[in-house]
């Protein structure tokens, strides 16, 4: 992938993105500019495409780009596959992450980051790393070597994902409903994990939520509002506060 | 804006599932066969060939009329009406017997440059080295080498070549057992392994030894249009305990090869025994092996078997609870891919009271591959409180393979606790994704979720074995056809 992009460059762009999910019309010229480091909220209500335009960003094969184009870090990426997307610095925290057995939650990890490095992951330093990122989450120990997502709870897989946004250190990374259906100390410590996040890696977010209790102890940058399938709104901190008050209403119709 | 296509998208969902075939290249690799130091017997089956057999073999009188009465038996005896078709298999174009023209040695250097070379790419003996108590290896009809830890040795314990163990102290011992447990009118192809049998391990555990170690077989089959009929004969006295593991490979021909060897193993009073089967024969071999066990009072018998390879595969693994308490598990995979038809499962016949069995199976097809699950639990009247479990899970890798799953279950006592569980599914896509958006590439995200569904066999498996298995699950899902 090309250099280090300056402040002010683009480092995901959408163009017009239309997106189709088994043939039926989702998402409609959607365009997007998110620059290295920037929080972007993306609200709307049920229904609206929120997840979709995550899927669409992350190249699942179900979500067919009818229209427009996808960028990243200055290259053109609708057409490349997912892992390649992920090895170029993307990364997509799951609404609802598959449990696979067989295979343990630290070595996952420790895999991936072989797989995005191309360089051997020591492993002492490893799993140094893995502990802090854990006890930063408050994650016992013990899940690195449970099978990844098998039998966690809902936190607990939400967790999971935040600690491998720790670990793998994209530039960007699309938060999907990552603090929906968590208790409050749950969300609070899913959200120091993302502070955490923007603190070492400096990288860009897309956060995806309906609350805005994760957003607290962020700068917010941007926010969207996503209404059918159209961005209708757009402005800065100030529209989470007002949506927060007053929801979608003005929006739809 | 831009101009991008409608057709410029991600890979298609259709060929998310289209994975080549192995790379079997290291399994492979075949040792010209050089004519002056072979000796192989002409093919086809006749009283004739019997003969030579025997004969080159130095059988007692006993073992060559038994053999002719196999003989007799196979000719008798009709093919198996049901399970995969074996119509390719040629009796008339198979070589019963083929040997090397070296004796069996006891020390390694001693074996032929051109065996040692096979071996050693398969990585044995150096497993040896490390972390086994003994080890045989046979190369196509005879062993070619054997050895036994000298404490292992001291014990008591016996781990030889058949025919050694039939002319020796223990001749008396194979006479009562050899062939009791599978008797020659169990099925044609016993009938036939009666008639030609040929190397094979006698292993011989005495009354509280407790072998810590494992021992090792290995059998590797080199020669084209050749059968291999080893006999493995294994009895654990009361109270001993020993972890016995059988590897077997082939290269590929074009010719059909056949496997018919037979495993007769007796567990004690109180004994141990775990049975540990990787098998990698070549896609061009019918497997068609037979294995039995017989367990006395609280006797405990375990079976962990991976099927990977041959054309065709009947196997069965059978296990006789007759002592109360006695016990059996069975933990078993099948991976069937392009051009096999691999039906496989277990049979557990429970006599003695309070008697228990566990089975746990799991199979994998692809590339229009064939995987059956046959099993069979028999709960006699005598057996009372008996306890039986099965669960069998498929995972199917594409459309065009096919899963079967047909338990048997025979249950004649009211207090019997059995259950039975089947599952078939397919890899899912969104885990697919999931695990590409971590950077894993769609054929590594697709080999950990396959390894995944056979984790819980690979652990029950000697570390080595458990990464040769590993590592032919990858070969079977990449790309390195």
């Amino acid at each position: 992938m090309s250099a280090e992009l300056r402040q002010d460059e683009i480092l995901l762009a959408t163009h017009n993105l239309s997106v189709s999910v088994n043939g039926a019309p989702i998402l409609h010229g959607v365009d997007l500019a998110v620059r290295p480091g920037e929080i972007h909220v993306l609200m709307g209500p049920n229904g609206a495409g929120k997840s979709t335009l995550g899927f669409a960003l992350m190249g699942n094969p179900h979500y067919e780009v009818t229209e427009g184009r996808i960028d990243f870090n200055g290259e053109d990426i609708t057409g490349l596959s997912t892992d390649k997307r992920a090895r170029a610095g993307m990364f997509l925290s799951f609404q609802n992450p598959l449990e696979v057995p067989g295979i343990s939650l630290g070595s996952f990890i420790r895999n991936a980051l072989h797989q995005q490095t191309g360089q051997p992951v020591k492993l002492l330093a490893f799993k140094k790393q893995l502990a802090e990122a854990m006890a930063l989450l408050s994650m016992d120990e013990s899940y690195a070597d449970r099978d990844l997502n098998v039998g966690f709870s809902g936190g607990e897989k939400k967790k999971a994902e935040i600690l491998q946004l720790l670990m793998l250190r994209p530039k960007f990374a699309i938060l999907d409903e990552t603090d929906s259906g968590l208790d409050v100390d749950a969300v609070r410590t899913v959200s120091r994990g993302v502070e955490a996040y923007q603190q070492q890696v400096g990288g860009a977010l897309l956060i995806i939520t309906h609350s805005t209790r994760i957003l607290e102890a962020l700068h917010v940058d941007v926010t969207h509002v996503l209404v059918k399938g159209r961005l209708v709104a757009t402005g800065g901190e100030e529209l989470v506060e007002e949506i927060n008050s007053q929801g979608f209403e003005r929006y739809l119709g | 804006m831009s101009d991008v296509s409608q057709n410029r998208t991600k890979p298609s969902v259709e060929n998310c599932n289209a994975v080549p075939d192995i790379d079997r290249s290291v399994y492979d690799i075949r040792d010209e066969e050089h004519e002056s130091d072979f000796y192989r017997l002409e093919e086809g089956l006749t009283e004739e060939t019997v003969r030579r057999v025997s004969e080159e073999k130095n059988d007692p009188d006993w073992m060559r009329e038994f053999r002719l009465k196999c003989l007799d038996i196979y000719n008798r005896t009709e093919t198996p009406p049901w399970g995969p078709d074996i119509s390719g298999l040629d009796m008339d174009h198979i070589s019963s017997y083929v040997r090397s023209k070296s004796e069996m040695k006891g020390s390694w250097e001693e074996v032929p440059e051109d065996i040692k070379n096979t071996f050693e790419r398969l990585g044995i003996p150096q497993a040896e080295r490390e972390s086994l108590a003994g080890v045989g290896a046979q190369y196509d009809s005879e062993l070619v080498y054997h050895n036994v830890r000298r404490e292992v040795a001291e014990a008591g314990v016996v781990y030889t070549d058949l025919e050694s163990a039939l002319r020796g102290e223990y001749a008396e011992m194979i006479r009562s057992h050899f062939m009791h447990l599978v008797p020659p009118t169990d099925h044609k192809f016993a009938a036939l392994h009666g008639a030609v049998w040929s190397g094979g391990s006698f292993v011989y555990v005495p009354k509280g030894v407790k072998l810590d170690i494992p021992l090792q077989s290995y059998f590797r089959l080199n020669a084209a249009g050749a059968g291999q009929f080893e006999h493995t004969l294994i009895i654990v006295e009361e109270g001993a305990d020993l972890h016995f593991i059988e590897g077997c490979s082939a290269p590929k021909y074009n010719v059909a090869n056949l496997h018919a060897g037979c495993v007769e193993l007796y567990v004690g009073r109180g004994a141990r025994l775990r049975y540990s089967t990787i098998e990698n024969w070549s896609k061009n071999m019918y497997n068609l092996n037979t294995k039995r066990a017989t367990v006395a009072e609280d006797g405990i018998m375990e079976w962990v078997s991976g099927s990977f390879g041959s054309h065709t595969s009947y196997l069965y693994p059978m296990t006789i609870l007759k002592g109360n308490r006695s016990r059996m598990e069975f933990t078993g995979i099948t991976f069937a891919g392009k051009g096999q038809n691999l039906d496989t499962g277990a049979k557990v016949v429970h006599i003695g009271e309070q008697t228990s069995s566990l089975i746990s199976t799991k199979s994998i097809v692809k590339s229009g591959g064939i995987g059956t699950y046959r099993s069979s639990v028999v709960i006699q009247p005598s057996a009372r409180r008996a306890r039986s479990s099965v669960s069998c899970d498929s995972l199917m890798l594409d459309a065009q393979s096919r899963s079967d799953t047909i338990p048997g279950m025979d249950i004649r006592t009211s207090d019997a606790d059995v259950g039975h569980e089947a599952k078939i599914g397919r890899i899912s896509d969104e885990a697919v994704f999931y695990l590409m958006s971590r950077g894993l590439s769609e054929e590594d995200a697709k080999a950990m979720i396959v390894s995944g569904f056979a984790d819980p066999v690979s652990k029950e498996l000697p570390l080595e074995y458990a990464v040769e298995m590993n590592n032919l699950i990858k070969l079977e899902m990449s790309g390195n056809g």
